[in-house]
C-alpha cells in the first residue's frame, strides 16, 4: 500500500527524526515526532514548523484571470491589492463544496496562485481546467515543484528574522505575503538559484505565524536551520488539534462535496451579496431563502468523554447529527467537539447528548472556536 | 521492547487476566499502553454489568484515537478503578500494576483459550 503513498521533500527528515508515518490525503506523511501534546503545545506557547509540501500550488494568469478566479471562487477578488491573500471555496453548481483554498494575488497583473488541499489537487486541477473553457486563462499545476514549512507560533516571527534571515516577514500583516528569490551559494544547486519564494503570513493553527513556499532544496536547508534552532518539529498529529481548537475547518470533516459553506458556518466566504455570479451562487441564495435545515456548531461536554469524527448527536434518543471532528482539547482540557446538527438544535446552549459507544453523555451547543486565536492583525 | 509479566493470561485484544479465586482482575497490556501513546481517558463499564467473553466493555483514548476495551472472560463487573477516572496516565507508567476493573467469572474455564506470557510476546512480536 505505501509504495503508492507520495513523498514529500521532506520525507528522509522525518524518517531521520523517528517520526510516526501515516498516509494523509494521498502522501505520507508525518503524525508525530514525539507526541501530539507537547507539539502542539510548543506551537501554542514557542514555535514549531510543519512540513507542508504536500499542499497544492496552482497558478492562473491571463488575460481573463480575475474574471475566471472571481467565476471559481466564492470569495470576491476583484480589485484585490498584490500580495494580498483571501480565504474561500469553489463550489459545486449545488453548493457544495470542491475544496476550500488560499488565493494569493501575485505581484505581477493577472497572475494567481491558488492553494489547495494535498487530498484534492488533482481533483481541483481537473475542475479548474473543466471551467476554464472560454477564458484565456492559463492554468498550471506545480505542486510537484514546490515545497513547504509552516512557521508557527508567538516566536514564529523571531525564528523567522533571526534564523532564516527573512527580515521583511515582520513587516507583513496577516493574510498578506511577500515574494523574493533564493540567492545562490555553491553547496546550492542551478535549480535553486534564484527561485522564486514566497512567504506569507497565513497558517492553520489560530496562531502568529508563516507558511514559506520554496523549492524542495531551500525548504531541507530551511528545515535544517530551524530544527537546528531549537523550533520543534511538529507532525500533523497537532496541526488537527491546533486547527480545530481555533474553529478551522478540515476538508472531509466540515466541508466536503457534500457540505455547504453555509451549513458549515463560512458564509461570511461566500460573498453571494457583493458578487453577482460565481459557481455554486444561485444555489446558496436559494438555501439562504428556505433556509439552512443543518448546521455546524460546537458542543462541549460536561464529563471527560471524547467525541470523535462520526459519533452521533442525540436528543431523546433520535439522532440528529454527526460528530466531524472531536477531541479533549489539549489547550482548554474540555471534551469538545464540532459537528453538523439539525438546525431545531443550533441555538447556542441547547442540551444535546452525544453517543460514544454503549453510553450518551450530555451536552451543550457552544461557538465552534474553542480557543481564543493570537493572529497579528 | 513491550514487557509481560509471568502467571497472567493474555488476550489478542492486549488486555491481561490475574486470577485470584473466582475474580479475573483486568487490565490493558505494556504492549498496548505503548501503542496508544499517552492515554487521555479510559471509558469504564459500570459495577453489575454483565459481560459475555469477547464483548466490548470500555475503551482506552490517546489525543488521536480511541481503541476498544475487550473482556477476555465471561462474567459480572465487581469493581472498576476509580483511580484511573481522574488519571489514566497510570495506565502509561504502569499497566500492569494498574487494573481496569474486576469481573466474578462465571465460566473460568475460558481462561484456558487465553495465552501464557511467552505466546502473548510471540504474537506481539508478529504485530
Amino acid at each position: 500500500m505505501e509504495e503508492n503513498l507520495l513523498k514529500t521533500c521532506l520525507y528522509d527528515k522525518h524518517v531521520a527524526l523517528g517520526a510516526l508515518m501515516s498516509p494523509f490525503g494521498g502522501f505520507i506523511m508525518p503524525i508525530q515526532y514525539t507526541n501530539i501534546t507537547d507539539e502542539h503545545n510548543a506551537v501554542r506557547q514557542r514555535a514549531g514548523m510543519f512540513d507542508v509540501s504536500h499542499m497544492g500550488e496552482i497558478f492562473v494568469s491571463g488575460p481573463d484571470a480575475e474574471k475566471f478566479v472571481n467565476h471559481v471562487f466564492s470569495n470576491n477578488i476583484a480589485g484585490m491589492e498584490d500580495g494580498k491573500i483571501l480565504y474561500g471555496m469553489m463550489l459545486h453548481p449545488n453548493g457544495t463544496t470542491v475544496d476550500d483554498l488560499l488565493v494569493y494575488k501575485e505581484f505581477v497583473p493577472d497572475h494567481y496562485l491558488l492553494v489547495v488541499n494535498a487530498s484534492n489537487i488533482a481533483k481541483d486541477y481537473e475542475w479548474l481546467c473543466a471551467q476554464a473553457e472560454g477564458y484565456d486563462v492559463n492554468v498550471i499545476n506545480e505542486s510537484d515543484s514546490w515545497g513547504q514549512i509552516a512557521l508557527q507560533g508567538p516566536e514564529a516571527e523571531k525564528y523567522a528574522v533571526e534564523t532564516l534571515g527573512l527580515a521583511p516577514a515582520a513587516d507583513l500583516s496577516f493574510y498578506t505575503y511577500y515574494e523574493t528569490e533564493s540567492p545562490c551559494h555553491p553547496e546550492r544547486s542551478e535549480g535553486s538559484c534564484h527561485r522564486r519564494m514566497i512567504v506569507s503570513r497565513t497558517g492553520y493553527t489560530g496562531e502568529d505565524g508563516f507558511e514559506i513556499y520554496a523549492s524542495h532544496e531551500v525548504i531541507n536547508e530551511m528545515w535544517d536551520t530551524l530544527l537546528a534552532a531549537g523550533v520543534v518539529p511538529c507532525g500533523l498529529g497537532c496541526r488537527d488539534t491546533l486547527r480545530f481548537e481555533a474553529g478551522l475547518p478540515l476538508y472531509g470533516h466540515e466541508l466536503s462535496d457534500e457540505i455547504t459553506p453555509l451549513e458549515a458556518g463560512l458564509g461570511m466566504f461566500a460573498k453571494i451579496k457583493d458578487k453577482e455570479e460565481f459557481i455554486g451562487r444561485d444555489a446558496l441564495v436559494a438555501q439562504k431563502e428556505a433556509g439552512l435545515t443543518r448546521k455546524s456548531v460546537g458542543i462541549e461536554l460536561q464529563d471527560k468523554a471524547i467525541p470523535r469524527a462520526g459519533y452521533p448527536v442525540e436528543v431523546d434518543g433520535v439522532q440528529v447529527g454527526v460528530v466531524t471532528t472531536g477531541y479533549r482539547s489539549i489547550s482548554t482540557d474540555r471534551s469538545v467537539c464540532v459537528a453538523m446538527v439539525d438546525k431545531a438544535y443550533t441555538e447556542l446552549g441547547t442540551q444535546v447528548e452525544i453517543r460514544i459507544r454503549k453510553k450518551v453523555f450530555p451536552g451543550i451547543v457552544t461557538k465552534r472556536r474553542f480557543y481564543e486565536t493570537n493572529y497579528k492583525k | 521492547m513491550a514487557k509481560t509479566v509471568e502467571g497472567l493470561y493474555y488476550s489478542e485484544s492486549h488486555e491481561w487476566v490475574k486470577v485470584e479465586g473466582n475474580v479475573a482482575i483486568i487490565g490493558i497490556t505494556d504492549f498496548a499502553q505503548h501503542a496508544m501513546g499517552d492515554l487521555s481517558y479510559v471509558d469504564m463499564p459500570e459495577v453489575d454489568d454483565e459481560l459475555e467473553a469477547g464483548e466490548e466493555f470500555g475503551a482506552v483514548e490517546s489525543v488521536k484515537a480511541a481503541s476498544d476495551l475487550f473482556c477476555p472472560v465471561s462474567g459480572t463487573v465487581i469493581e472498576i478503578n476509580e483511580e484511573l477516572e481522574d488519571a489514566p496516565e497510570l495506565l502509561n507508567q504502569d499497566a500492569f500494576a494498574n487494573w481496569i476493573m474486576k469481573v466474578e467469572m462465571s465460566d473460568p474455564s475460558e481462561l484456558e483459550a487465553l495465552m501464557d506470557a511467552a505466546a502473548y510476546e510471540e504474537m506481539c512480536a508478529n504485530e
